[in-house]
């Protein structure tokens, strides 16, 4: 046996575990369209909650009253499942020009472990809406977004641990200062998910 | 080098049965079909290598269905992973031989 060969030989052993443990078909693209969605849908809340001159500290109408939070829920269904919608379209784009099936063992585990910490996040919000506690809406939103995506991120490339942990920082701060939602909801869901959608689309996709 | 290659495991020679190794041992278990699309290779290629890997009990194997679709699943066993890890050592020490 070859010097050559046993290096080729092992190569192929690396490449095969990580190719088998982590699916790597997730688009750079489809962050960057979640942070713009998020962004659009922010500045539509905006709209519902602020009046135009009022500025961030001064409000016309509060979160508490049906009239806002019906439409500001609805905004907030339509930016997740139009960003879902995108993020699956685009991977799948992105499983098939790598050759890769995007149904296998390691994208069903990546799902299974994000699917406990997103619903139970769900839930959790629905109960704060329906128990009127709109004042930690926004920051539960982020932290169970970030574990969701930490408990994910073993299968996946490991920037997304890094993206999780500023999402679940970016929560507890939001927690700390109410009232202030929409500013951490635009930094976590809008910026962080650009910043992060065009490191990763740079950095694999070229 | 005659030595040294005799430490070598006679059922990794073949490529395939070391990736099929190489991915039972990074992972709990794996099914054939995704093994299949994985290592690109054909069913009756595959078939004959795990047979091979599972006369030498190095995997275990559980068949079951998914409605009615056959779900075979793969699992390194101990000695399996005993085998594998010397394999590599060994292959280590081929190159620490050759830097010499």
């Amino acid at each position: 046996m070859k010097e050559n060969d046993i290096y080729s030989e092992l190569n192929s052993i690396r490449n095969l575990m990580e190719r088998s443990t982590k699916f790597i078909s997730l688009s750079g693209l489809s962050g960057i369209m979640a942070g713009i969605y998020a962004l659009i849908g922010a500045f539509i809340g905006y709209k519902l909650v602020y009046t135009e001159n009022s500025g961030l500290l001064f409000r016309d109408f509060y979160v508490n009253d049906p009239m806002v939070w019906w439409p500001l829920f609805l905004v907030a269904a339509v930016v997740l499942a139009l960003s879902l919608i995108t993020g699956i379209m685009l991977t799948i784009r992105q499983a098939k020009k790598k050759g890769e099936n995007y149904w296998n063992p390691v994208s069903k585990r990546l799902l299974t472990s994000m699917a406990i910490p997103l619903f139970t996040g769900g839930l959790l919000i629905l109960i704060l809406i329906f128990r009127g506690y709109y004042g930690i809406i926004s920051s539960s939103c982020l932290i169970f977004y970030g574990l969701a995506l930490v408990a994910g991120s073993q299968y996946t490339f490991s920037d997304v641990k890094w993206l999780g942990f500023c999402e679940i920082i970016l929560g507890l701060l939001a927690a700390l200062l109410p009232g202030y939602g929409i500013v951490f909801w635009v930094i976590g869901f809008g910026i962080l998910h650009i910043l992060y959608g065009s490191i990763m689309h740079f950095k694999y996709n070229q | 080098m005659k030595v040294l290659l005799d430490q070598f495991d006679k059922a990794f020679e073949n490529r395939i049965r070391l990736q099929i190794m190489s991915v039972l041992v990074a992972n709990e278990s794996y099914d054939f079909n995704s093994l299949k699309e994985l290592l690109n290779v054909t069913d009756g290629n595959l078939a004959s290598h795990l047979k091979a890997l599972e006369k030498e009990e190095y995997i275990t194997v559980n068949k079951s269905f998914v409605g009615r679709k056959p779900n075979t699943q793969y699992t390194a066993s101990k000695t399996g992973r005993d085998a594998f890890k010397k394999h590599l050592e060994a292959l280590e020490n081929l190159i620490k031989q050759q830097k010499h």
